[in-house]
């Protein structure tokens, strides 16, 4: 191949002072490759395949499905939220799925994305388009902008509408749209540039409109005298044109070096002003633009067009036919270089970008995405594969040629040491991964890729510190919230107590005050009178020192078993109240023959108390309901839980006990009352009938919902059975626990409708 | 004499002042409870597991103030035991296998079919990060979930997995370049 010269522009004089930043290299450029024929556009790919994440933010969602008719232009994910861009159809087609599949990531990780099926019929759907786009209002303006999926188009892919936000209108003094290109083999902007300087001027122009700059600059390097001139005959021509928007736009040439295309470095170049660690661009009054995305928001509101296109170069010695392609975002890779004769090498590397930022496609099927600004296919000489890094030997050349004037020597020996801190501490983040360094390495040492390893390193770490704040936050909260349950239930308890105290208290003082007043009315009457409301007295105290003694009853047994030493002192405990108990029978006891022996008065008493045998019988029957559940307790105890067992045996007794007495009671009282007034009888009989009733229903209640817990139970075993043979064995235990829980209850019932039938 | 004299006022005049100033620092300045806790409890991954044999991640925390090993937190692993050392100017020993082994971020996942609705794993839970009420299915917050596995254990059913974590894409960060080895080096390292 014969040379080509470099051409220069040199007839450029830039009416603004040019600054410079630190470092940057001088890399072969190798651009000639891809400009030696106009902008091609390629066939229709047989397949379309549309990532759901082309962008920096939220991933677009599917709003079509499989089978799906689509129209080329229209909508077929939406954006989500403020931050992301909605995904077109390049074409119209059916949609064959909604699937993962490998994307254009360094990774070479799957990603979801919709596979498009072309017809080849191309039909449109309705556009809106807009003869005086620049005289809408800037609502209708974003709206378009936003409609059409636009993400910055020079690599990150930033949602367009979010950089031109209507706050940062008029803090902004200078629009830079960036045509610098300063990559090696890349050709996509200088070749739009040549041929659409026209429709770039204009997407400018509507820019313009919406950030209100003080200044629009367009730079391009000094290596593009085509793309130059062509510009400069749109500008030309354009002020001459009627109806272009009042709006100085100047071209600025600067010097060729790797990287004045980064962001921040030609806003150093044109400014003199940097771009603070951690900002972005606006907050020194900049806002930077790529001449793709400037066509694309020209088309956009013009045409109403949406993004589903993009120029692409395709170059390297690999490909027998380099050239820049205008080819449909989600054309597979491999198809669009097929297309253009390429020849896999035996060592086979495709690079999606250049040289210096790009990174090796994994996956060659993988699609075009609309920041793809490059397919490069080098033969193994062209690039060769990277050299065995060998040790640093500290001479500092990256250190001189590092754009963002960072220690790169310093960070690589602490990303390598895994001392992120410092890392962060020498402004890790300030690094724009150019590659420079990395360039200048005599050692081969590959640092981005050291420095990216740590950038991700430290994010995974502040995700996890923030997820650990918040577990923290959450675990606090918990424990406050459990807290203060149990506080709360304490200080009911506590309420509850006092109250029971008061009642007594007030109770007593009634006593007291009924047997003073019954003193003084009748003070020299006999003894009965005052022994009538002593007798229940007698007997609740009986009552409650009883109970008291069953229940250390109980506590010794226990701690029999825990705790020796503690069993002697409830002996004695014990013994106290036995003596306690005795007392207080005898004087009930004492109480009661004398009451009895007494008078027809006590006896009237009783007779009036008749109408007790109510009570009586709820009494009888709510110790039997409850001797049941007991019973149902008792066989669920002896499977679980053999330890209370021996309590639970010891508490049915007792109900036993209970309710046989109740019965008796009962008995008693209604055949005196049946001797004495039939018809209170049968008032109790009739009002017996519900109580039974309600007994039985709730026996009835509780034997159905065994019923159907075992039958649930039962079924998830079978399930079981037919999915994981893990669980079974769990399973079948509870359904033979329930099993007799069941039957416990079935056995309830029956025995409670016998003795209502009785 | 009185130079001697003079000497020792002077000293003594000096002794009361800077008392004075540091009784009163004492008490203006004071700190409630330990600082050095709160630094060890940041360091801690949080997942209140209690493979420690702890409640919590602050009891260990403070358990590791009153010198107790910095090895016993396996889901903090290898990076924790390290950053601990560092902030306590200690050797960082290995991980103490008798808590268990360090394992990738895992979340828990309630297989919703087959859950009963008993909220005993809504009781378990150390982050309140599991949803749902008595007999109705049960779900887990998986962006709160710590991953601690106090849920899988009380479950009657057994419908609760632990998944380790794939963020897919958007989780994906540059690995490491391969360890540079000089080939002169190769026997040695």
């Amino acid at each position: 191949m014969q040379p080509i010269p470099i051409t220069t522009i040199n007839n450029h004089k830039n009416s603004r002072k040019l600054h410079d930043f630190h470092g940057g290299v001088h890399p072969e450029q190798n651009k000639h490759q891809s400009t030696q024929k106009p902008i091609q556009t390629p066939l229709l790919p047989p397949r379309l395949i549309l990532p759901l994440q082309q962008h920096i933010g939220r991933a677009a969602k599917a709003c079509v499905s499989p089978g799906e008719q689509v129209l080329k232009g229209q909508v077929i994910a939406e954006a989500q939220g403020p931050i992301s861009v909605a995904v077109h159809a390049p074409t119209s087609g059916i949609i064959e799925s909604i699937e993962e599949l490998p994307v254009a990531h360094p990774s070479g990780l799957s990603a979801p994305c919709i596979v498009l099926t072309p017809d080849g019929k191309e039909t449109w759907t309705a556009l809106t388009t807009h003869q005086d786009y620049l005289n809408l209002d800037e609502e209708q303006m974003y709206a378009a902008i936003q409609n059409a999926g636009i993400a910055g188009m020079g690599g990150a892919g930033f949602p367009t509408k979010v950089k031109l936000n209507p706050s940062i209108a008029g803090r902004i003094d200078t629009l830079v749209i960036n045509a610098i290109e300063c990559e090696p083999y890349i050709t996509s902007d200088d070749m739009l540039v040549r041929e659409h300087a026209e429709e770039i001027l204009r997407g400018i122009e509507i820019m313009a409109r919406l950030v209100e700059p003080k200044n629009s600059l367009v730079a391009l390097e000094d290596n593009k005298p085509e793309a130059y001139l062509a510009l400069r005959e749109a500008l030309n021509e354009r002020q001459q044109q009627a109806g272009a928007y009042e709006h100085e736009i100047e071209l600025v040439v600067v010097p060729t070096k790797y990287p004045s295309g980064g962001e921040k470095q030609l806003i150093q170049i044109l400014t003199g002003k940097e771009v603070p660690s951690g900002g972005i661009p606006a907050d020194i009054g900049v806002v930077c633009q790529n001449t793709g995305t400037a066509r694309a928001v020209y088309r956009a509101l013009r045409f109403g067009e949406p993004l589903i296109s993009r120029i692409t170069t395709l170059t390297g010695k690999q490909i027998a036919d380099p050239c820049n392609v205008e080819a449909l975002i989600g054309t597979p890779i491999s198809w669009l270089i097929g297309q253009y004769g390429y020849q896999p090498a035996r060592q086979e590397r495709l690079i999606m970008g250049g040289p210096m930022m790009g990174y090796t496609i994994t996956e060659p099927d993988m699609p075009l995405v609309k920041t793809s600004n490059c397919i490069l296919a080098p033969s193994p000489q062209e690039l060769p594969m990277d050299h065995q890094a060998q040790a640093c030997i500290r001479c500092g050349l990256c250190a001189e040629a590092c754009p963002a004037e960072l220690l790169p020597q310093q960070l690589y020996w602490f990303s390598r040491a895994q001392e992120y801190e410092k890392a962060e501490q020498h402004s890790l983040f300030d690094c724009i991964e150019c590659g420079a360094c990395s360039y200048v390495c005599p050692s081969s040492i590959p640092l981005v890729q050291y420095y990216r390893h740590a950038k991700g390193e430290i994010q995974e770490q502040a995700e996890a510190h923030a997820k650990s704040d918040r577990a923290r936050i959450r675990f606090e909260a918990r424990q406050e919230r459990l807290d203060r349950d149990v506080a709360e239930k304490e200080a009911k308890r506590q309420a509850r107590k006092e109250a029971a105290a008061r009642a007594q208290a007030a109770r007593k003082s009634a006593d007291t005050n009924l047997t003073t007043h019954t003193k003084t009315q009748t003070s020299n009457a006999e003894q009965p009178a005052e022994n009538g409301p002593s007798l229940e007295t007698l007997k609740a105290n009986w009552d409650s020192a009883q109970t008291k003694l069953d229940k250390l009853f109980d506590s010794l047994e226990e701690t029999n078993k825990t705790n020796p030493d503690m069993a002697t002192k409830l002996q004695r405990a014990i013994e106290k109240n036995q003596l306690r108990v005795n007392q207080t029978r005898l004087a009930y006891e004492k109480a009661e023959t004398a009451a009895s022996a007494d008078q027809p008065t006590v006896l009237e008493k009783s007779v009036t108390s008749l109408p007790n045998t109510d009570d009586m019988k709820s009494i009888w029957e709510r110790s039997q309901v409850k001797l049941d559940k007991m019973l149902i307790t008792l066989a669920d105890a002896k499977l679980n839980n053999p330890d209370t067992v021996e309590k639970l045996q010891r508490a049915v007794d007792k109900t036993q006990a209970r309710v046989t007495q109740a019965k008796q009671n009962y008995e008693a009282v209604v055949s005196t009352s049946t001797a004495t007034t039939p018809s209170t009888v049968k008032k109790s009989e009739t009002s017996l009938e519900p109580s039974t009733e309600n007994d039985l229903d709730s026996l009835r209640a509780v034997y159905e919902k065994a019923q159907a817990k075992l039958e649930k139970m039962q079924e998830t075993l079978e399930d079981a059975r037919a999915n994981n043979s893990d669980t079974i064995e769990k399973f079948e235990r509870a359904v033979a626990k329930n099993q007799v829980r069941v039957s416990a209850a079935k056995t309830a019932l029956n025995a409670a409708k016998a003795r209502r039938e009785n | 004499m009185s130079v001697i004299l003079t000497a020792i006022l002077a000293l003594l005049l000096l002794a009361l002042v800077f008392g004075a100033l540091l009784g009163f620092a004492a008490i203006r300045f004071k700190i409630d409870g330990n600082p050095i806790v709160d630094q060890i409890d940041g360091l801690l991954p949080q997942t209140q597991c209690g493979q420690c044999g702890h409640p919590g991640c602050r009891p260990y925390a403070e358990g590791i103030a009153n010198g107790e090993e910095i090895n016993k937190c396996p889901p903090g692993g290898e990076a924790t035991i390290q950053a601990l050392a560092d902030l306590l100017d200690v050797e960082a020993p290995a991980l103490d296998a008798e808590h268990g082994e360090e394992k990738p971020v895992q979340v828990a996942v309630i297989r919703e079919a087959e859950c009963i609705g008993c909220t005993k794993c809504i009781q378990a839970c150390p982050v309140d990060a599991i949803l749902g009420a008595a007999k109705h299915m049960h779900t887990v917050i998986t962006s709160e979930c710590t991953g601690c596995d106090l849920c899988v254990e009380p479950c009657p059913v057994d419908c609760i997995d632990l998944v380790a974590v794939d963020k897919g894409i958007l989780g994906w960060h540059w690995n490491a370049p391969q360890s540079s080895l000089i080939a002169t080096d190769k026997g040695v390292a």
